[in-house]
Protein backbone atom coordinates (compact mmCIF):
# COMPACT_ATOMS: atom_id res chain seq x y z
CA UNK A 1 0.00 0.00 0.00
CA UNK A 2 1.13 3.42 -1.25
CA UNK A 3 2.01 5.66 1.96
CA UNK A 4 -1.12 7.25 3.78
CA UNK A 5 -3.01 10.51 3.08
CA UNK A 6 -5.42 9.77 6.13
CA UNK A 7 -5.09 7.89 9.00
CA UNK A 8 -6.82 7.17 11.68
CA UNK A 9 -5.85 5.84 15.42
CA UNK A 10 -8.86 4.58 18.05
CA UNK A 11 -11.27 7.40 16.17
CA UNK A 12 -14.52 7.70 18.50
CA UNK A 13 -17.18 9.74 18.23
CA UNK A 14 -20.55 10.37 19.42
CA UNK A 15 -23.30 12.39 19.37
CA UNK A 16 -26.37 12.97 21.51
CA UNK A 17 -25.47 10.05 23.34
CA UNK A 18 -25.17 8.00 20.37
CA UNK A 19 -21.98 6.44 19.52
CA UNK A 20 -21.45 6.53 15.93
CA UNK A 21 -17.99 5.97 15.06
CA UNK A 22 -16.19 3.10 17.36
CA UNK A 23 -12.42 2.60 17.34
CA UNK A 24 -12.01 3.50 13.88
CA UNK A 25 -8.51 2.77 12.86
CA UNK A 26 -7.12 2.58 9.39
CA UNK A 27 -5.66 4.40 6.65
CA UNK A 28 -6.54 5.70 3.39
CA UNK A 29 -3.60 5.89 0.71
CA UNK A 30 -2.54 8.44 -0.65
CA UNK A 31 -2.98 9.28 -4.73
CA UNK A 32 -5.68 6.45 -4.95
CA UNK A 33 -9.17 6.19 -5.08
CA UNK A 34 -10.94 4.43 -1.60
CA UNK A 35 -14.29 3.87 -1.86
CA UNK A 36 -16.27 4.06 1.78
CA UNK A 37 -19.22 1.30 1.59
CA UNK A 38 -21.76 0.30 3.85
CA UNK A 39 -25.52 0.34 4.83
CA UNK A 40 -27.04 3.17 5.62
CA UNK A 41 -26.33 4.62 9.33
CA UNK A 42 -22.81 3.04 9.42
CA UNK A 43 -21.34 6.58 9.94
CA UNK A 44 -19.32 7.24 6.60
CA UNK A 45 -20.76 10.95 6.15
CA UNK A 46 -19.98 11.66 9.86
CA UNK A 47 -16.14 9.90 9.47
CA UNK A 48 -15.64 12.46 6.10
CA UNK A 49 -17.01 15.21 8.65
CA UNK A 50 -14.22 14.27 10.86
CA UNK A 51 -11.88 14.11 8.19
CA UNK A 52 -12.87 17.84 6.62
CA UNK A 53 -12.38 19.45 10.54
CA UNK A 54 -16.09 20.17 10.53
CA UNK A 55 -16.62 17.66 13.95
CA UNK A 56 -13.52 16.53 16.44
CA UNK A 57 -13.59 13.03 17.55
CA UNK A 58 -14.65 12.27 21.29
CA UNK A 59 -10.77 10.71 21.60
CA UNK A 60 -8.30 8.99 19.22
CA UNK A 61 -6.03 10.96 16.65
CA UNK A 62 -6.41 11.81 12.69
CA UNK A 63 -3.45 12.43 10.70
CA UNK A 64 -3.65 14.50 7.53
CA UNK A 65 -0.32 14.33 5.26
CA UNK A 66 1.43 12.64 8.79
CA UNK A 67 -0.12 15.68 10.30
CA UNK A 68 -2.62 15.73 13.29
CA UNK A 69 -6.08 17.58 12.37
CA UNK A 70 -5.31 19.43 15.45
CA UNK A 71 -1.73 21.02 13.84
CA UNK A 72 -4.35 22.29 10.78
CA UNK A 73 -5.65 25.91 10.80
CA UNK A 74 -9.29 25.17 10.78
CA UNK A 75 -9.67 26.90 7.30
CA UNK A 76 -6.25 25.52 5.97
CA UNK A 77 -7.10 21.51 6.68
CA UNK A 78 -10.72 22.28 5.29
CA UNK A 79 -9.37 23.77 1.68
CA UNK A 80 -6.42 20.50 1.47
CA UNK A 81 -9.39 18.40 2.21
CA UNK A 82 -12.52 18.93 -0.13
CA UNK A 83 -16.02 17.58 0.71
CA UNK A 84 -18.67 17.34 -1.75
CA UNK A 85 -21.81 16.66 0.46
CA UNK A 86 -24.60 14.48 -0.62
CA UNK A 87 -27.31 17.10 0.12
CA UNK A 88 -25.47 19.66 -2.64
CA UNK A 89 -26.64 22.66 -0.92
CA UNK A 90 -26.62 25.97 -3.11
CA UNK A 91 -26.28 28.98 -1.76
CA UNK A 92 -29.13 32.25 -3.04
CA UNK A 93 -27.36 32.57 -6.86
CA UNK A 94 -26.40 32.15 -10.02
CA UNK A 95 -24.44 28.59 -11.31
CA UNK A 96 -21.60 31.21 -11.11
CA UNK A 97 -21.64 32.20 -7.56
CA UNK A 98 -22.19 28.53 -6.52
CA UNK A 99 -18.68 27.90 -8.46
CA UNK A 100 -16.65 30.84 -7.44
CA UNK A 101 -17.82 30.27 -3.41
CA UNK A 102 -14.91 29.20 -2.03
CA UNK A 103 -12.48 31.86 -3.80
CA UNK A 104 -15.44 34.50 -3.06
CA UNK A 105 -14.91 33.02 0.87
CA UNK A 106 -10.88 34.07 -0.03
CA UNK A 107 -11.94 37.41 -1.43
CA UNK A 108 -10.90 36.22 -4.92
CA UNK A 109 -13.26 36.02 -7.58
CA UNK A 110 -12.89 32.99 -10.52
CA UNK A 111 -11.87 33.63 -14.23
CA UNK A 112 -14.55 33.19 -17.18
CA UNK A 113 -12.81 30.79 -18.81
CA UNK A 114 -11.64 28.66 -15.60
CA UNK A 115 -15.22 28.38 -14.25
CA UNK A 116 -16.51 27.34 -17.93
CA UNK A 117 -13.98 24.66 -18.15
CA UNK A 118 -15.26 23.69 -14.83
CA UNK A 119 -18.53 22.97 -15.74
CA UNK A 120 -17.67 21.35 -18.88
CA UNK A 121 -15.54 18.86 -17.13
CA UNK A 122 -18.60 17.92 -14.62
CA UNK A 123 -20.89 17.89 -17.89
CA UNK A 124 -22.36 21.08 -17.32
CA UNK A 125 -22.48 23.38 -19.97
CA UNK A 126 -21.57 26.81 -20.33
CA UNK A 127 -24.88 27.83 -20.70
CA UNK A 128 -25.73 27.17 -16.99
CA UNK A 129 -23.20 29.76 -15.89
CA UNK A 130 -26.16 32.27 -15.68
CA UNK A 131 -28.51 30.31 -14.44
CA UNK A 132 -30.39 30.77 -11.01
CA UNK A 133 -28.75 27.48 -8.67
CA UNK A 134 -32.25 26.64 -6.94
CA UNK A 135 -33.95 26.02 -10.61
CA UNK A 136 -31.07 22.85 -11.04
CA UNK A 137 -32.31 20.02 -11.06
CA UNK A 138 -31.09 17.20 -8.14
CA UNK A 139 -28.39 15.53 -10.46
CA UNK A 140 -26.89 19.10 -12.11
CA UNK A 141 -26.86 20.32 -8.32
CA UNK A 142 -24.36 17.31 -7.90
CA UNK A 143 -22.61 18.10 -10.68
CA UNK A 144 -21.91 21.94 -9.67
CA UNK A 145 -21.41 20.65 -6.07
CA UNK A 146 -18.65 18.02 -7.47
CA UNK A 147 -17.16 21.50 -9.50
CA UNK A 148 -17.28 23.82 -6.47
CA UNK A 149 -15.48 21.42 -4.42
CA UNK A 150 -12.45 21.50 -6.80
CA UNK A 151 -12.13 25.04 -6.98
CA UNK A 152 -10.59 25.33 -3.78
CA UNK A 153 -7.90 22.15 -5.76
CA UNK A 154 -8.00 19.83 -3.00
CA UNK A 155 -5.30 17.49 -1.85
CA UNK A 156 -7.70 15.12 -0.93
CA UNK A 157 -11.04 14.99 -2.19
CA UNK A 158 -13.97 13.80 -0.61
CA UNK A 159 -17.04 12.31 -2.09
CA UNK A 160 -20.30 11.54 -0.52
CA UNK A 161 -23.01 10.03 -2.51
CA UNK A 162 -22.22 12.20 -5.27
CA UNK A 163 -23.51 10.40 -7.81
CA UNK A 164 -26.82 8.76 -6.01
CA UNK A 165 -29.08 11.23 -8.20
CA UNK A 166 -27.43 11.14 -11.40
CA UNK A 167 -28.52 9.04 -14.09
CA UNK A 168 -26.18 6.14 -15.89
CA UNK A 169 -24.87 8.66 -18.24
CA UNK A 170 -23.80 10.73 -16.08
CA UNK A 171 -22.31 8.34 -13.19
CA UNK A 172 -20.16 7.68 -16.00
CA UNK A 173 -18.95 10.67 -16.75
CA UNK A 174 -18.53 11.77 -13.29
CA UNK A 175 -16.56 8.36 -12.71
CA UNK A 176 -14.38 9.17 -15.76
CA UNK A 177 -13.38 12.92 -14.38
CA UNK A 178 -12.77 11.71 -10.91
CA UNK A 179 -10.59 9.01 -12.60
CA UNK A 180 -8.90 11.88 -14.72
CA UNK A 181 -8.31 14.50 -11.69
CA UNK A 182 -7.12 11.41 -9.73
CA UNK A 183 -4.60 10.52 -12.36
CA UNK A 184 -3.88 13.94 -13.38
CA UNK A 185 -3.25 15.74 -10.25
CA UNK A 186 -2.43 13.06 -7.65
CA UNK A 187 -5.47 13.84 -6.00
CA UNK A 188 -6.32 11.14 -3.29
CA UNK A 189 -10.04 10.32 -3.45
CA UNK A 190 -12.46 8.88 -1.05
CA UNK A 191 -15.46 8.07 -2.32
CA UNK A 192 -18.94 6.66 -0.26
CA UNK A 193 -20.92 5.03 -2.70
CA UNK A 194 -24.19 2.49 -2.33
CA UNK A 195 -23.36 1.38 -5.51
CA UNK A 196 -21.38 -1.79 -5.14
CA UNK A 197 -20.27 -2.42 -8.84
CA UNK A 198 -19.48 1.11 -8.59
CA UNK A 199 -16.82 0.98 -5.72
CA UNK A 200 -15.21 -2.38 -7.99
CA UNK A 201 -15.29 -0.14 -11.03
CA UNK A 202 -13.56 2.73 -9.87
CA UNK A 203 -11.94 2.04 -6.37
CA UNK A 204 -8.44 0.87 -5.59
CA UNK A 205 -9.05 0.19 -2.61
CA UNK A 206 -12.31 -0.25 -0.17
CA UNK A 207 -13.41 0.24 3.27
CA UNK A 208 -16.75 -1.57 4.66
CA UNK A 209 -17.89 0.16 7.45
CA UNK A 210 -21.11 -1.16 9.37
CA UNK A 211 -22.87 0.34 12.64
CA UNK A 212 -19.91 2.85 13.02
CA UNK A 213 -17.41 0.42 13.19
CA UNK A 214 -14.69 -0.61 10.05
CA UNK A 215 -15.28 -4.39 9.58
CA UNK A 216 -13.17 -4.86 6.57
CA UNK A 217 -10.17 -3.00 3.95
CA UNK A 218 -8.47 -3.34 1.55
CA UNK A 219 -8.23 -3.55 -2.32
CA UNK A 220 -11.47 -3.24 -4.10
CA UNK A 221 -11.51 -6.84 -4.93
CA UNK A 222 -12.09 -7.84 -1.54
CA UNK A 223 -15.88 -7.27 -2.48
CA UNK A 224 -16.08 -10.24 -4.48
CA UNK A 225 -14.80 -12.34 -1.65
CA UNK A 226 -15.11 -10.97 1.97
CA UNK A 227 -14.03 -13.08 5.10
CA UNK A 228 -16.59 -11.70 7.23
CA UNK A 229 -19.96 -12.91 7.46
CA UNK A 230 -21.81 -9.53 7.73
CA UNK A 231 -19.68 -8.04 4.82
CA UNK A 232 -21.40 -11.22 2.91
CA UNK A 233 -24.31 -10.78 3.66
CA UNK A 234 -24.13 -6.80 2.87
CA UNK A 235 -22.52 -7.43 -0.47
CA UNK A 236 -24.93 -10.34 -1.00
CA UNK A 237 -27.76 -8.33 -0.41
CA UNK A 238 -26.39 -5.35 -2.35
CA UNK A 239 -25.33 -6.86 -5.47
CA UNK A 240 -28.56 -8.91 -5.67
CA UNK B 1 -58.54 63.19 36.28
CA UNK B 2 -60.72 62.22 39.56
CA UNK B 3 -60.63 58.52 40.83
CA UNK B 4 -64.46 59.22 40.48
CA UNK B 5 -63.86 59.26 36.20
CA UNK B 6 -60.84 57.17 36.56
CA UNK B 7 -63.78 54.48 37.71
CA UNK B 8 -65.59 54.84 34.56
CA UNK B 9 -62.72 54.26 32.39
CA UNK B 10 -63.66 50.21 33.69
CA UNK B 11 -66.21 50.39 31.38
CA UNK B 12 -63.94 49.92 28.83
CA UNK B 13 -62.92 46.73 30.45
CA UNK B 14 -66.12 45.74 30.83
CA UNK B 15 -67.20 45.76 27.09
CA UNK B 16 -64.76 42.98 26.06
CA UNK B 17 -66.07 40.92 29.24
CA UNK B 18 -69.06 41.05 28.40
CA UNK B 19 -68.19 40.40 24.39
CA UNK B 20 -66.27 37.54 25.36
CA UNK B 21 -68.59 35.83 27.84
CA UNK B 22 -71.65 36.15 25.27
CA UNK B 23 -69.59 34.80 21.91
CA UNK B 24 -67.66 32.10 24.59
CA UNK B 25 -64.48 33.35 23.91
CA UNK B 26 -63.22 32.33 26.87
CA UNK B 27 -61.01 35.55 27.38
CA UNK B 28 -62.97 36.49 30.99
CA UNK B 29 -60.15 35.12 33.04
CA UNK B 30 -57.32 36.73 31.50
CA UNK B 31 -58.74 40.37 30.94
CA UNK B 32 -59.51 40.45 34.77
CA UNK B 33 -55.76 39.53 34.65
CA UNK B 34 -54.44 41.94 32.86
CA UNK B 35 -56.92 44.53 34.15
CA UNK B 36 -56.02 44.20 38.15
CA UNK B 37 -52.01 43.95 37.37
CA UNK B 38 -51.72 46.92 34.79
CA UNK B 39 -53.70 48.94 38.09
CA UNK B 40 -51.36 47.44 40.98
CA UNK B 41 -48.40 47.79 38.86
CA UNK B 42 -49.03 51.40 37.60
CA UNK B 43 -50.07 52.55 40.77
CA UNK B 44 -47.00 51.31 42.25
CA UNK B 45 -44.50 53.03 39.74
CA UNK B 46 -46.64 55.69 40.11
CA UNK B 47 -45.69 56.04 43.99
CA UNK B 48 -42.19 55.00 43.20
CA UNK B 49 -41.90 57.21 40.68
CA UNK B 50 -43.36 60.30 42.87
CA UNK B 51 -41.08 59.13 45.72
CA UNK B 52 -38.01 59.17 43.45
CA UNK B 53 -38.40 62.41 41.32
CA UNK B 54 -38.91 63.97 44.92
CA UNK B 55 -35.72 62.47 46.34
CA UNK B 56 -33.77 63.53 43.33
CA UNK B 57 -30.99 61.12 43.94
CA UNK B 58 -28.96 59.74 41.13
CA UNK B 59 -28.79 56.33 43.23
CA UNK B 60 -32.46 55.51 43.15
CA UNK B 61 -32.57 56.72 39.04
CA UNK B 62 -30.01 54.07 38.51
CA UNK B 63 -31.94 51.49 40.59
CA UNK B 64 -34.69 52.14 38.41
CA UNK B 65 -32.34 51.89 35.51
CA UNK B 66 -31.05 48.44 36.52
CA UNK B 67 -34.61 47.14 37.25
CA UNK B 68 -35.51 48.04 34.38
CA UNK B 69 -32.49 46.40 32.30
CA UNK B 70 -32.68 43.16 34.19
CA UNK B 71 -36.70 43.10 34.13
CA UNK B 72 -36.08 43.63 30.09
CA UNK B 73 -33.47 40.53 30.04
CA UNK B 74 -35.45 38.39 31.72
CA UNK B 75 -38.29 38.92 29.79
CA UNK B 76 -36.11 38.53 26.49
CA UNK B 77 -33.54 35.74 27.24
CA UNK B 78 -36.72 33.21 27.18
CA UNK B 79 -36.52 33.86 23.47
CA UNK B 80 -32.79 33.37 23.12
CA UNK B 81 -32.50 30.51 25.62
CA UNK B 82 -31.05 28.10 22.80
CA UNK B 83 -27.84 30.69 22.03
CA UNK B 84 -25.19 30.14 24.94
CA UNK B 85 -24.85 32.82 27.32
CA UNK B 86 -27.59 35.02 26.11
CA UNK B 87 -28.32 36.51 29.38
CA UNK B 88 -25.31 38.47 29.80
CA UNK B 89 -25.48 39.66 25.78
CA UNK B 90 -28.87 40.85 26.95
CA UNK B 91 -27.58 42.46 29.39
CA UNK B 92 -24.41 44.15 28.13
CA UNK B 93 -26.49 45.56 24.77
CA UNK B 94 -29.42 47.09 26.80
CA UNK B 95 -26.62 48.53 29.34
CA UNK B 96 -24.95 49.70 25.89
CA UNK B 97 -28.13 51.30 24.32
CA UNK B 98 -28.61 53.30 27.84
CA UNK B 99 -25.42 54.87 28.28
CA UNK B 100 -24.95 55.79 24.66
CA UNK B 101 -28.29 57.18 24.38
CA UNK B 102 -28.22 59.21 28.07
CA UNK B 103 -24.61 60.32 27.02
CA UNK B 104 -25.79 62.52 23.74
CA UNK B 105 -29.10 63.16 25.17
CA UNK B 106 -27.62 64.54 28.60
CA UNK B 107 -24.12 65.32 27.40
CA UNK B 108 -25.68 67.81 24.37
CA UNK B 109 -28.19 69.16 26.75
CA UNK B 110 -31.03 67.66 24.49
CA UNK B 111 -32.90 66.84 27.65
CA UNK B 112 -32.45 68.13 31.68
CA UNK B 113 -30.55 65.72 33.74
CA UNK B 114 -33.71 65.23 35.93
CA UNK B 115 -35.29 62.48 36.56
CA UNK B 116 -38.49 63.24 35.57
CA UNK B 117 -37.05 63.19 31.96
CA UNK B 118 -34.16 60.35 32.57
CA UNK B 119 -36.73 57.52 33.46
CA UNK B 120 -39.42 57.59 31.61
CA UNK B 121 -36.70 58.19 28.18
CA UNK B 122 -34.87 55.11 29.87
CA UNK B 123 -37.89 52.99 30.05
CA UNK B 124 -38.87 53.97 26.42
CA UNK B 125 -35.32 53.49 24.99
CA UNK B 126 -34.80 49.93 27.13
CA UNK B 127 -38.57 49.01 26.49
CA UNK B 128 -38.00 49.29 22.75
CA UNK B 129 -34.48 47.63 23.15
CA UNK B 130 -36.04 44.41 24.45
CA UNK B 131 -38.87 43.89 22.06
CA UNK B 132 -36.11 44.84 19.56
CA UNK B 133 -34.01 42.14 21.21
CA UNK B 134 -37.24 39.37 21.02
CA UNK B 135 -37.91 39.84 17.84
CA UNK B 136 -34.23 39.71 16.42
CA UNK B 137 -33.66 36.19 18.73
CA UNK B 138 -36.83 34.96 17.60
CA UNK B 139 -35.91 35.22 13.83
CA UNK B 140 -32.22 34.42 14.26
CA UNK B 141 -32.92 31.16 15.86
CA UNK B 142 -35.40 30.17 13.11
CA UNK B 143 -32.94 31.64 10.43
CA UNK B 144 -29.93 29.40 11.93
CA UNK B 145 -32.11 26.08 12.52
CA UNK B 146 -33.48 26.50 8.76
CA UNK B 147 -30.17 27.48 7.21
CA UNK B 148 -27.74 24.96 9.30
CA UNK B 149 -26.82 23.21 5.24
CA UNK B 150 -25.52 25.94 3.84
CA UNK B 151 -23.92 26.80 7.24
CA UNK B 152 -21.87 23.75 7.01
CA UNK B 153 -21.71 24.26 3.53
CA UNK B 154 -19.09 27.14 3.83
CA UNK B 155 -17.25 26.52 6.36
CA UNK B 156 -16.43 23.34 4.58
CA UNK B 157 -15.56 25.09 1.89
CA UNK B 158 -12.79 27.37 4.40
CA UNK B 159 -15.26 30.00 5.17
CA UNK B 160 -15.16 31.51 8.68
CA UNK B 161 -17.50 31.51 11.04
CA UNK B 162 -18.69 34.77 10.18
CA UNK B 163 -19.08 34.18 6.83
CA UNK B 164 -20.89 30.85 7.19
CA UNK B 165 -23.46 33.07 9.74
CA UNK B 166 -23.47 36.29 7.47
CA UNK B 167 -26.86 35.99 5.53
CA UNK B 168 -28.68 34.51 8.38
CA UNK B 169 -27.39 37.17 10.75
CA UNK B 170 -27.93 39.88 8.29
CA UNK B 171 -31.72 38.74 7.05
CA UNK B 172 -32.62 38.81 10.86
CA UNK B 173 -31.04 42.20 11.85
CA UNK B 174 -33.26 43.73 8.98
CA UNK B 175 -36.51 41.68 9.84
CA UNK B 176 -36.25 43.01 13.64
CA UNK B 177 -35.53 46.32 12.38
CA UNK B 178 -38.36 46.84 9.54
CA UNK B 179 -40.80 46.97 11.80
CA UNK B 180 -39.37 50.46 13.38
CA UNK B 181 -38.63 52.34 10.18
CA UNK B 182 -42.09 51.08 8.66
CA UNK B 183 -44.16 52.73 11.06
CA UNK B 184 -42.11 55.39 11.43
CA UNK B 185 -42.57 56.14 8.09
CA UNK B 186 -46.62 56.39 8.56
CA UNK B 187 -46.58 58.26 12.16
CA UNK B 188 -48.56 61.13 12.13
CA UNK B 189 -50.53 60.16 9.27
CA UNK B 190 -51.73 56.98 10.37
CA UNK B 191 -51.40 56.81 14.24
CA UNK B 192 -50.74 59.66 16.59
CA UNK B 193 -47.92 58.35 18.84
CA UNK B 194 -48.60 57.33 22.54
CA UNK B 195 -46.51 60.28 24.43
CA UNK B 196 -47.50 63.04 21.95
CA UNK B 197 -50.97 62.21 22.56
CA UNK B 198 -50.85 62.29 26.16
CA UNK B 199 -48.76 65.27 26.42
CA UNK B 200 -51.11 67.04 24.28
CA UNK B 201 -54.34 65.77 26.70
CA UNK B 202 -52.26 66.98 29.68
CA UNK B 203 -52.44 70.78 27.95
CA UNK B 204 -49.17 70.52 26.55
CA UNK B 205 -48.26 72.57 23.24
CA UNK B 206 -48.92 70.32 20.39
CA UNK B 207 -45.78 71.73 18.46
CA UNK B 208 -43.72 71.22 21.47
CA UNK B 209 -45.23 67.94 22.13
CA UNK B 210 -44.21 66.87 18.37
CA UNK B 211 -40.71 68.05 19.12
CA UNK B 212 -40.46 65.86 22.08
CA UNK B 213 -41.94 62.83 19.99
CA UNK B 214 -39.34 63.54 16.91
CA UNK B 215 -36.74 62.80 19.84
CA UNK B 216 -38.09 59.95 21.08
CA UNK B 217 -38.54 58.50 17.19
CA UNK B 218 -34.80 59.08 16.27
CA UNK B 219 -33.73 57.89 19.56
CA UNK B 220 -35.72 54.60 19.23
CA UNK B 221 -34.63 53.94 15.46
CA UNK B 222 -30.85 54.34 16.64
CA UNK B 223 -32.10 51.83 19.98
CA UNK B 224 -33.51 49.24 17.17
CA UNK B 225 -30.62 49.25 15.03
CA UNK B 226 -27.93 48.95 17.59
CA UNK B 227 -29.62 46.69 19.40
CA UNK B 228 -30.13 44.46 16.73
CA UNK B 229 -26.63 44.67 15.42
CA UNK B 230 -25.15 44.52 18.77
CA UNK B 231 -27.06 41.12 19.79
CA UNK B 232 -26.33 39.72 16.67
CA UNK B 233 -22.42 39.85 16.78
CA UNK B 234 -22.75 39.24 20.66
CA UNK B 235 -24.64 35.78 19.49
CA UNK B 236 -23.62 34.36 16.53
CA UNK B 237 -20.07 33.50 18.14
CA UNK B 238 -21.88 31.11 20.47
CA UNK B 239 -22.93 28.78 17.44
CA UNK B 240 -19.22 27.91 17.10
CA UNK B 241 -16.06 26.60 18.66
CA UNK B 242 -12.70 27.18 18.83
CA UNK B 243 -12.23 24.44 15.91
CA UNK B 244 -14.65 27.03 13.60
CA UNK B 245 -17.28 23.87 14.06
CA UNK B 246 -21.23 24.40 13.79
CA UNK B 247 -22.50 23.83 17.35
CA UNK B 248 -26.33 22.68 17.74
CA UNK B 249 -28.59 25.22 18.98
CA UNK B 250 -29.24 24.00 22.57
CA UNK B 251 -32.60 22.47 22.74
Amino acid sequence: MNQAAIILQNVHYSADGIHILKNITGSFPEGKITTLVGPSGAGKSTLFKLCNGLRSPDSGEILIKGKSIYEYDPLDLRRKVGIALQSATMIKGSVLDNLQLPLTLQGQKIEREYAEELLHDVGLGEEFIERNAKDLSGGQRQKLSIARTLVNKPKVLLLDEITSSLDRVSQHDIEELIEKINRKYGTTIIWITHNLDQALRIGHYTWVMMNGELIESGESSLLQNPQDKRVQEFVKGELE
Amino acid sequence: MSYLTLSLTLIFVLIPLLLSRTLKLGLEKDTLIATVRSIIQLLVVGYVLQYVFQADSFIFILLMILLMIGAATQNARKKGASIQGITWKLFITFVFIEILTQSILLGLNIVPATPQYIIPISGMVIGNSMVLGILFLNRFTAEVENQKEETELILSLGGTPKQAIHTQLITSIKASTIPTIESQKTIGLVQLPGMMSGQIIAGADPVQAVQFQLLILFLLLTTAVVTSIMLGFLSYPALFNKRMQFLKLKS
